[in-house]
């Protein structure tokens, strides 16, 4: 089989698996809507203004969307950051990236910016900032002459994390908390349905930020080899360097603007997809995109439905699943000398 | 007729870490020396004589503070990265194994100057690989992930990714470090057969002096970043030059098959030292 004729058949596989998963979860929810009637509304025969149109296309659908879209492009952003970094921990939550776009969009907030299309750019915007800023930060605080020591790098996240919660505390306090409208729940990381033109927004920027790392995924993984061992391949490192990081740290200040920071995505996908698949970037990219969609999807699902007609922050599903995962990897990396 | 590799008064020094503190950045000092066509330069001299920094500037990695270093006539920072590896290969010591790539992956990855361009490498990038891959003997570890080969192996398949990039000059960094005396053997083979077949110029960078001998057409002895001597194995090693240069008592004597010069360290008498 030819790498392209794979890489083909592995995005036609994990599609599949969003889509089946995605259809699944249009059933599932706390409004107590019948399935006969949710393919009633599937096959256009209710009447638009009955209460099970309005729950199945107007709140699971695009909370479904919305999920699918932020699950991968954390994936795909985790992929970013590790390539970058040469070390499978790194991951926008990990790295303090996420919290430096909370930080950017709650000082959004604080302007008045909501989620109408324009708005919502500009809430991204301020997002973008704030990840730059964090992730600039990781890096001068982690680099030596040597690279980015592990777990320097680590420490360096959680420092910079630390700094920008902080930072959000303080701004949440002086601030009445009415303008900051559920500022808590989208703290933990939270899949909440938006409006069509945001979506659009959403999903735009979701597709800019995985074609900078994605047109990049062959170089990326000479990168692995370390930087010097890049350029005597002919790898311009610093442009590809750039790039990704401009991607990943979009792809987070998006998911960020539009759910909330939501933690671990971006370590258990790219981790499980990278056992399944092998290393190479150009195949982790795309996969992290589908597998990334179909991990939120069900972690959004088990979210709420736990303890429904309550719901929990899909962050503290992702959470839960993410912290043991990062202890394995921690644990193996040291068990092998290298970390 | 253009050497394939000419310095020409090349000086370099690494940006400094801080005014004051620690030795001085290492530098190199005024070097100039050609590789021709066909020709195994090796290159010898103590820790810190600027060996390694020497591959860097080879490999556009850094660029001269002054002289220039000009590829097939051109001069090397005029070339893009992607230009100077379609020429020049270099095999490291080592790769690091953060991710598991497989052998046969890491090999591929040497084709990549060929079509930065492609996402995936083409038929003909893998044919290449292949071939590379059957001449240092590891095709049939291509499914392997580099992480369960021996250091040796990985050398081997190091040295077949800088082949697959099919270069005019191959650098080598301490080439023999991890082989045992068999591999080391069929490496000296390789490197002679590639040589005299397909007239690919060798730099030879290492801390054996007698392996360098053996191979070499000529030599280099660096000191802190200067040429002490250059020229064929027999005029550059010789018993009174390395002894200033790395500080200890050698003899030099012939191989006696291949006639090449043979460097034994004189080891100082434990006793002698005590009674000073």
């Amino acid at each position: 089989m030819t790498p392209g004729a794979r890489l083909a058949a592995i995005v036609g596989a994990l599609g599949l698996v969003l889509g089946l998963a995605g259809t699944a979860a249009l059933f599932v929810g706390s409004a107590a809507v019948t399935p006969a009637s949710v393919l009633a509304v599937l096959a256009g025969s209710e009447r638009a203004e009955a209460v099970a149109v309005v729950v199945v296309l107007d709140l699971r659908l695009p909370r479904i969307i919305v999920a699918a879209l932020a699950g991968g492009a954390l994936a795909v952003a985790g992929v970013g950051f590790q390539a970058l970094t040469r070390n499978p921990l790194a991951e926008p939550s990990v790295l303090g990236v996420a919290s430096g776009a909370a930080f950017g969009v709650v000082t959004g907030q604080l302007f008045g910016l909501g989620l109408s299309v324009l708005e919502a750019i500009g809430l991204t915007a301020f997002a973008f900032a704030g990840a730059f800023v964090a992730g600039g930060a990781v890096y001068l605080i982690a680099s030596t002459a040597a690279g980015l020591p592990v777990h320097t790098l680590l420490l360096a996240g959680v420092i910079v994390g630390i700094f920008f919660s902080s930072a959000i505390t303080v701004l949440i306090s002086i601030v009445d908390t009415n303008r900051l409208g559920g500022v808590i729940h989208w703290l933990l990381g939270s899949v909440a349905p938006i409006p069509p033109g945001p979506l659009l927004v959403f999903a735009a920027l979701t597709a800019i930020g995985v074609a900078l790392i994605g047109s990049q995924a062959r170089r990326l993984n000479l990168l692995a080899l370390g930087e010097e061992a890049a350029l005597q391949l002919g790898v311009d490192a610093e442009a590809v360097k750039r790039r990704v990081f401009v991607g990943a740290a979009l792809l987070t200040a998006a998911v960020v603007a539009f759910a909330g920071p939501i933690g671990f995505v971006g370590l258990i996908v790219p981790h499980a997809l990278r056992m399944l698949l092998g290393p190479d970037n150009r195949v982790l990219v795309l996969a992290a995109l589908l597998g990334g969609g179909v991990f939120l999807l069900a972690a959004d699902t088990v979210a709420r439905s736990l303890v429904a007609p309550a719901e929990l922050s899909v962050g503290v599903i992702t959470s839960f699943c993410g912290a043991p995962v990062f202890v394995a990897l921690l644990r193996s990396r040291g068990a092998r000398g290298q970390a | 007729m253009t050497p394939l590799l000419e310095l020409r008064g090349v000086s370099f020094a690494y940006p400094s870490p801080g005014e004051g503190r620690g030795r001085a950045p290492f530098q190199i000092r005024e070097l100039s020396f050609a590789v021709e066509e066909g020709e195994i330069l090796g290159i010898i001299g103590p820790n810190a004589s600027g060996k390694t920094t020497l591959i860097r500037l080879l490999s556009r990695v850094v660029a001269p503070a002054r002289g220039e270093i000009l590829l097939e006539g051109a001069p090397l920072t005029r070339l893009t990265r992607a230009s100077v590896a379609q020429r020049v290969a270099v095999v490291p010591q080592d790769v690091p194994r953060g991710f598991p790539y497989t052998a046969g992956e890491l090999v591929l990855m040497g084709r990549f100057p060929h079509a930065p361009g492609r996402f995936f490498e083409s038929d003909e990038d893998r044919a290449a690989a292949r071939e590379a891959m059957e001449l240092t003997g590891v095709l049939d570890l291509a499914h392997e992930p580099l992480d369960r080969l021996s250091g040796g192996e990985r050398q081997r398949v190091v040295l077949a990714r800088a082949l697959a990039q099919r270069p005019r000059l191959l650098v080598l960094d301490e080439p023999t470090a991890h082989l045992d005396l068999r591999y080391q053997a069929e490496a000296v083979g390789l490197l002679r057969r590639l040589n005299a077949e397909a007239g690919l110029g060798v730099v030879l960078v290492s801390h054996d002096l007698n392996l360098a001998a053996e191979v070499s057409h000529r030599l280099l002895l660096l000191d802190r970043g200067s040429a002490v001597s250059l020229g064929p194995p027999e005029s550059v090693l010789d018993e009174q030059t390395l002894e200033a240069v790395y500080g200890c008592r050698v003899t030099v004597e012939k191989h006696p098959s291949s006639r090449r010069p043979v460097v034994h360290v004189v080891w100082p008498e434990p006793d002698m030292a005590r009674k000073g």
